[in-house]
């Protein structure tokens, strides 16, 4: 983490000079001196990097050149918005990966597993936002069901604005979610498939149908159960990219996440906020990994603690 | 009285790419109730696939090309699913050969237990705990309430063997079909989980199939032995005089290759060469290749022929109808 | 379970084939089995083919801008413009022929998909080889790096590389290196962990052989056939990538676009109904990905041996 930071602040102190575009060309010289003071850019730069430590230590990023607040208060504003998102996708892409993955697995011989794979393969290969694009121009311009961008009404729940209790946020959900979770739908596909063909031929599974179990409680639970385990961990360590994606998704739609705001902030050279940004990711990644350890416990219970052999 | 098993001329196939493979050849027994018969093969030889098309577990695209299965007097071969699956794991139950595979890793020993009970009587999951519980204590699991909630992982090979024989006994089944159930365990175990095996058959008139490619595992525990060769049985007959008087040359290998029937510091036999590739079988007697009898009779195939009154050999040239010596084996 | 059907089929005929001819040989004819991983190949040769004489054989070329008419801006695919040019598939905002900007367009994107591969991998192979053999120290920091690298979104890394350099092909190569050369380091630090352990390299060890030497000639070539899998997959990744960030706006300058670039100028116009600009491109671009894809899926199938039975 400290690490990265240091990283991170070198890099984005480089980007350019966030002045060039803050102070209008007429300003004299005397009044780009003015601004650079109020910002802190008139210090070196290890200075620069040693008032962003002791602040950020404190949770404080530094204020945003262009909004003039708080960085990261900016981000948390708009990280519920992106994570709606990301999770909704998440969601979907396993409920829909997962019976197609089982189905193209136990009967990979049959036309439906092969048009079920050829369709992940075309899944995986779409340029994410190039899908974006084609899904407005059909369904937003040509045939006019569904709204191209913004995130429509929200309603508050815990404190969180969220869409994904009205119709209409849903309208504005679903080509976002779609473009995002096409991929990873074919991921999962794909590793379901492959996972199934690799337990049902596993002694467990014949001994299971010896036992005299119905195919639905073989496949339901024997066949299942294990090949959730593979399942959760790819798609909780995927979430981490699925968030970092969403940059382009919500580019796309104009959805009022926090990876719209990074682009915006990159374009203006906003510095604080891009930083922000990123120790937010951090941040959300190494506790994504975190969870998902927990449910990886869960669902194999070799791994549980303190059971050796 | 029928059988409890009664197999007749069964042929399972495979068709592959290069041609189909005949892993099942017109393989013909019986088995009933309290006998248990030893099936001995080599690897390959076609006995574990006897076993699964009993049970109709044959993985696609194998399939069952001509004879019958009938199960106490029933027709199995062309019976629904439905009632097959019915049949199974309650009247008759099968053990696999590696314990640390048949149990689901990820399921409790109760959940994968109780779903078996479950699966043909509704009973209450107390009534069915309480079942588990006696199967357990039948087999030898102490404090069998506790490890119930256990994971397969926290067991030795030889207690999930124990358990998957408790799981196969919880209906009381006619036929166990156990495939080389020991093979993958310790000595002392294997000679604990025989004798209690042996035990269960006598007390509750259960038939039992012990599949092996281990000679001397079911000299000391069937009553009869069933020999296969690439498909096809060669040698059948009771269990005495089949190991005292074996008449087909692939028999009296395979009991010169036995350590322990030899005088010390003699040369353990050897069968020269391999088992016939399956998907292009040598036409007549299988075994020829390898055979020090072989000529040019022998390319015909040989019928299963009755020398001794229950003791039949496939051979054109079968040994006399007397003991095994040593020397003529080591020769 | 002694014996499945897989084993008791696939032994007689497999061995003898095998041994019997060049190793290079069976590869040919094992890829060849698939159709589609053929059809794969063929549409990928096309496609490098017609980029490569893409100045001889495009009606127009897009980069002359006095050659450029205003006037001809966004017309659809098939109209014939005011001095006899028939513009195929339509013209972009700047009255450019998108089939002379495709061909041009597709030849920057393989270019910086091959030309970053290659050097990610020259780099990724040598760190990976180097921690492997070396071991300790060395090992653990190079990993570790590889390690944090890798749990970050590849695109985030890029995103925020070409934010500080700007734009440029060679930026975006630079980029492109950068994130993936962790993958190549990885992929051949694991597979030299395994070879090293091998016999042949404890008989070349106990001969005396450099270390250079060792490196090179013994431990590359056995880990080579992972890394060319990767490395095809890795090619389409890359093109994916590229075109995700000139997409963005941070990518090859507006003067060069590559394939992405031309999917978002047409963005702009997407709204109206010119759905063509955007439309083509990512056509194009999908076939190269999913040819690429299919290629890449065959070669992992035959190059491995743990798959083959």
């Amino acid at each position: 983490m400290a690490v990265m930071s240091v990283l991170v602040f070198v890099g984005i102190y480089m980007i350019g000079d966030p002045l060039a575009i803050l102070v209008s060309p007429e300003a004299t010289e005397l009044d780009r001196e003015a601004i650079a003071r109020s910002l802190g850019l008139d210090r070196p730069m290890w200075e620069q990097y040693f008032t962003f430590v002791t602040s950020a230590l404190q949770g404080n990023f530094g204020k945003s050149f262009v909004f003039g607040q708080p960085a990261i208060n900016l981000i948390l504003e708009r990280m519920p918005a992106t994570l709606e998102l990301a999770l909704i996708a998440t969601v979907t892409s396993v409920v829909i990966g997962v019976p197609l993955g089982l189905y193209a697995g136990l009967k990979h011989e049959t036309v439906t597993a092969r048009a079920i794979m050829a369709g992940s393969v075309l899944g995986f290969s779409l340029p994410n936002f190039w899908v974006g694009l084609m899904l407005i121009m059909v369904f937003a311009v040509q045939l006019g069901w569904l709204p191209a961008s913004g995130r429509g009404p929200t309603m508050e729940v815990l404190g969180i604005q969220v869409s994904f209790l009205t119709l209409a946020g849903w309208k504005h959900l679903a080509l976002p979610a779609l473009t995002l979770g096409l991929s990873k739908c074919a991921l999962i596909i794909r590793l379901a498939r492959a996972t199934a063909r690799e337990v049902m031929l596993m002694d467990y599974v014949k001994f299971a149908r010896a036992k005299g179990l119905n195919e639905r409680r073989v496949i339901g639970v024997h066949i299942l159960k294990n090949i959730m385990v593979p399942i959760t961990t790819v798609t909780g360590l995927e979430l981490g990219s699925l968030i970092a994606f969403a940059v382009i998704t919500e580019t796309i739609f104009s959805w009022p996440g926090m990876g719209k705001l990074l682009i915006d902030s990159i374009v203006n050279l906003d510095r604080p906020v891009v930083v922000a940004y990123l120790i937010v990711v951090v941040f959300l990644l190494v506790t994504i990994s975190l969870i998902v350890d927990i449910l990886y416990s869960v669902l194999d219970p070799r791994v549980r603690l303190g059971e050796a052999k | 009285m029928t059988a409890t098993l009664q197999v007749e001329n069964l042929e399972t196939q495979f068709p592959t790419r290069d041609g189909i493979v005949r892993a099942v050849d017109g393989v013909s027994f019986s088995v009933d109730a309290g006998e248990i018969l030893g099936l001995v093969g080599e690897s390959g030889s076609g006995k574990s696939i006897t076993g699964f098309t009993i049970l109709g577990l044959i993985d696609p695209p194998g399939r069952i090309a001509n004879g019958s299965v009938k199960f106490k007097g029933e027709e199995l071969t062309t019976a629904s699913p439905e009632r097959l699956r019915s049949l199974r794991g309650a009247r008759i139950a099968m053990i696999f050969q590696d314990p640390m595979m048949t149990l689901n890793p990820v399921l409790r020993v109760d959940t994968q237990m109780i779903e078996t009970v479950q699966a043909h009587e509704k009973v209450s999951e107390k009534a069915a705990r309480a079942r588990c519980i006696e199967a357990l204590q039948a087999v030898g699991i102490a404090a069998p309430e506790e490890r119930l909630k256990s994971y397969p992982h926290q067991f030795s090979g030889g207690m999930r063997q124990r358990i998957a024989i408790a799981t196969a006994l919880l209906h009381k089944p006619d036929l166990i079909i156990a495939d080389e159930p020991t093979t993958a365990l310790d000595v002392t175990i294997q000679g604990q989980i025989l004798y209690e095996m042996r035990k269960l058959c006598r007390d509750t008139g259960t038939a039992l199939i012990w599949i092996t490619h281990d000679l001397s595992v079911v000299a000391g525990l069937a009553d009869r032995i069933m020999v296969m060769y690439a498909g096809k049985i060669v040698e059948t007959g009771a269990i005495d005089t089949v190991i005292e008087r074996p008449q087909h040359p692939y028999t009296r290998g395979l009991i010169g290759s036995v350590p322990g029937a030899m005088p010390r510091g003699k040369r353990l036999f050897q069968i020269p060469g391999m088992a016939p590739a399956p998907l292009n079988l040598p036409p007549g007697c299988r075994f020829k290749a390898r055979c020090s009898r072989a000529d040019a009779v022998c390319d015909t195939m040989p019928e299963l022929v009755e020398l001794d009154p229950g003791h039949r050999a496939r051979c054109h040239h079968p040994y006399d109808a007397m003991p095994l010596s040593p020397a003529e084996v080591a020769s | 379970m002694s014996q499945t059907p897989a084993t008791v089929g696939a032994t007689p005929t497999a061995a003898p084939l095998v041994n019997t001819e060049a190793p290079w040989k069976r590869i040919v004819a094992e890829f060849a089995e698939s159709k589609l991983a053929m059809l794969g190949l063929v549409l990928l040769v096309l496609m490098i083919g017609a980029s490569l004489i893409a100045p001889l054989i495009s009606p127009q070329d897009p980069y002359d801008l006095a050659k450029l008419d205003i006037m001809d801006a966004r017309l659809p695919p098939g109209e014939v413009a005011g001095e006899g040019f028939t513009f195929l598939l339509g013209s972009d905002g700047q009255g450019r022929d998108m089939l002379s900007a495709m061909l041009y367009g597709l030849r920057i994107s393989l270019m910086v998909g091959v030309v970053s591969v290659v050097v990610a991998l020259g780099i990724g192979a040598v760190a990976g080889l180097l921690a492997a053999y070396t071991g300790g120290k060395v090992d653990a920091l190079i990993m570790r790096f590889v390690d944090i690298q890798l749990s970050f979104p590849a695109i985030l890394i890029a995103l925020i590389l070409l934010a500080m350099l700007g734009n440029g092909v060679d930026k975006v190569i630079f980029a492109l290196v950068a994130v993936q050369w962790a993958y190549f380091a990885r992929a051949s630090h694991g597979a030299a962990l395994v070879e090293r352990n091998k016999e042949y390299i404890e008989a070349a060890r106990c001969l005396g052989i450099s270390k250079t030497r060792m490196l090179l000639k013994h431990l590359l070539p056995n880990c080579m056939p992972p890394l060319i899998v990767i490395a095809t997959i890795n090619i389409a990744r890359a093109i994916t990538l590229e075109a995700t960030l000139s997409f963005l706006g941070l990518g090859v300058p507006v003067t060069e676009p590559s394939l992405g670039m031309l999917i978002s100028n047409g963005f702009d116009y997407l709204l109206s109904g010119v759905y063509w600009i955007s439309l083509f491109p990512g056509v194009v671009l999908t076939v190269v990905i999913i040819a690429i894809n299919l290629v890449g899926d065959q070669l992992r199938d035959v190059l491995n041996p743990r798959l083959k039975r």
